[in-house]
């Protein structure tokens, strides 16, 4: 087997002292490149698995370790695609992937090829058109496609999308699946991405993590998508082995951790 | 156009005199819906103010009368009115001078509260300790009145011109510390997010974060802050006296000058309608594109 690239071990996050854990219990290993999709109904915590990977939220017990290096504080190498896409308002697309760029190149890039380099994002998520335009000129999957690019641009070791594309209509969505597929295939990140939608868990993942209902809430049971890439969406509506990884997650999540009736 | 299609028939005849056939706009054609919407916004009020001046002729005409009707004021105060820039020395100046000399205690008043309100908000706004220790302070000192000030500002001070700076600064402080300390604690936790995973440093999550996110509840605070230094430099000036329009008031009433302060109280009016505005417009072009969708 490879070397453990990311390692989530024994993460227990509690709120607050004497309620019930949110995390309980969490351990993932990710090699290097893969693509984890992590799902589960609402409230089973897996925001909060994210912020922990993030470093934006300390874990109560146990840890994440990316390469060797334990996670403390949030930084560029686990850059994160925030739900709602998070660009600064007053500044332009370009300006906000050129922040990003700035902070975490600043010494090590001259001034020509951060510029460069921000353009080389933009283009990544074919945005270059509209790089002078502000957040609230741009559609919301245009936004979106900004936050992958500013999150690519600090060169991540690894990608963390979170509930990327729950915002989009389904046109949207699938389009931006196919872009993040690609970028994927050409880079070779790894990442890890938040969802709810069973089909996007199936079409872009390596490995399937389904979480149990929170609180306590941990991984129930991880689900290896064989599927060889680059896959299509087309090709894979009606292949037997995306069905069958379908209904795996489905039966997980509808049938033995079904919500209960009130929610 | 009426060459290439004219007219067949005695009907279509009859049509296109009623209605003229289509042809390019002329400029007459583009001015008239801004001339139209000018006038649907300017004629209501004016409209009110003639009716309400015809009101007050009529109630002020009496030979008992304690206030004069317009048009004594006009025959009064035309001089007043028609030369607001003459200087004959001394305090005989005119109603522009006394105004420009109050904008400016105004200017150098607010301009102190600006930025010690913007540093002190901000500093309210984001550390807790901050807004425990300031806060109970402010709120009570925001509810003394501007004229409070004076008599220990002119004690410490013992010249009017820095009294009455004194008494604008601590007047428009408050709204401005207070707005901006709420939009400082309301910038989206989503920012701060993008700030910690880029480790922006301190200064520059101040500069390029809270600075652009706060800014339309800073200018909200500015101005209510500009609106509260006009009431108050005009009351300050009619104790400390000089130059200045609050003083001329005064004057005026002093030497039973009627005309005169009803026309002071006309221009003050405009003027501070003017501060607000362009504090409005200001606010507006610098936080244009700050605030989402």
């Amino acid at each position: 087997m490879e070397r453990t690239f990311l390692d989530i071990s024994r993460v227990v996050v509690r709120f607050a002292p004497g309620a019930p854990p949110v995390l309980n219990g969490v351990d993932l290993k990710v090699k290097q490149g893969e693509y984890i999709a992590v799902i589960g109904h609402s409230g089973c915590g897996k925001s909060t698995l994210l912020n922990v990977v993030a470093g934006l939220l300390p874990a109560t017990l146990g840890g994440v370790v990316l390469e060797g290096s334990e996670v403390t504080e949030p930084g560029p190498d686990r850059a994160v695609v925030f739900q709602n896409h998070s660009l600064l308002p007053w500044l332009t697309v370009y300006e906000n992937v050129r922040l990003a760029v700035d902070r975490t190149a600043g010494r090590t890039m001259s001034r020509a090829e951060r510029d460069a380099w921000t353009l080389e994002n933009l283009a990544l998520v074919r945005m270059t058109d509209h790089a002078r335009k502000r957040p609230n000129e741009i559609s919301g999957g245009m936004k979106q496609r900004v936050g992958i690019a500013r999150a690519l641009a600090m060169r991540p070791k690894v990608l963390l999308l979170d509930e990327p594309f729950g915002a989009l209509d389904a046109l949207t969505r699938a389009h931006l699946q196919d872009q993040v597929m690609a970028i994927h295939a050409r880079l070779g990140t790894t990442v890890m991405m938040i969802t709810h939608d069973v089909d996007e868990a199936v079409l872009l993942s390596d490995r399937i993590v389904m979480m149990t209902n929170g609180p306590n809430a941990t991984i129930g049971e991880i689900l290896e998508v064989g599927l060889p890439r680059p896959r299509d969406r087309l090709a894979l509506a009606s292949d037997p082995r995306f069905l069958s990884a379908r209904e795996a997650v489905l039966r997980f999540l509808h049938e033995r951790h079904a919500l209960p009736a009130v929610a | 156009m009426n060459a290439l299609a004219p007219p067949a028939t005695p009907d279509e005849a009859m049509s296109s005199t009623t209605m003229p056939m289509r042809r390019a706009p002329s400029i007459a054609d583009r001015v008239r819906p801004h001339v139209q919407h000018g006038l649907a916004v300017t004629l209501p009020p004016l409209l009110v103010v003639i009716a309400l001046a015809a009101v007050w002729e009529w109630a002020a005409g009496g030979p008992d009368a304690t206030l004069p009707p317009p048009s004594r004021v006009w025959a009064d105060a035309k001089e007043l009115i028609l030369h607001p820039f003459y200087d004959r020395g001394g305090l005989d100046k005119g109603l522009g001078l006394h105004l420009l000399a109050s904008l400016q205690r105004v200017a150098v008043g607010f301009t102190l509260s600006a930025v010690v309100g913007v540093l002190l908000g901000m500093l309210v706004g984001t550390s807790r300790f901050a807004m425990r220790a300031l806060d109970p302070l402010f709120q009570v000192l925001r509810t003394i009145p501007p004229l409070a000030w004076l008599p220990l500002s002119l004690a410490a001070f013992r010249e009017a011109q820095p009294s009455a700076i004194f008494v604008i600064f601590i007047t428009a402080v408050w709204p401005i510390i207070i707005n901006t300390a709420v939009g400082v604690r309301n910038v989206p936790a989503d920012y701060r997010n993008v700030a910690r995973v880029i480790r922006l440093s301190r200064f520059d999550w101040f500069l390029r974060i809270v600075t652009p996110a706060a800014a339309p509840y800073i200018f909200t605070g500015l101005r209510i802050g500009v609106g509260l230094s006009w009431l108050a430099i005009i009351a300050a000036e009619m104790l400390i006296g000089g130059v200045g329009i609050g003083f001329f008031v005064w004057d005026a009433w002093n030497s039973s000058n009627l005309s005169d302060i009803i026309v002071a109280l006309t221009y003050i009016g405009i003027v501070g309608f003017m501060l607000d505005r362009m504090m409005a417009l200001i606010g507006r072009a610098v936080t244009r594109g700050t605030s989402e969708q």
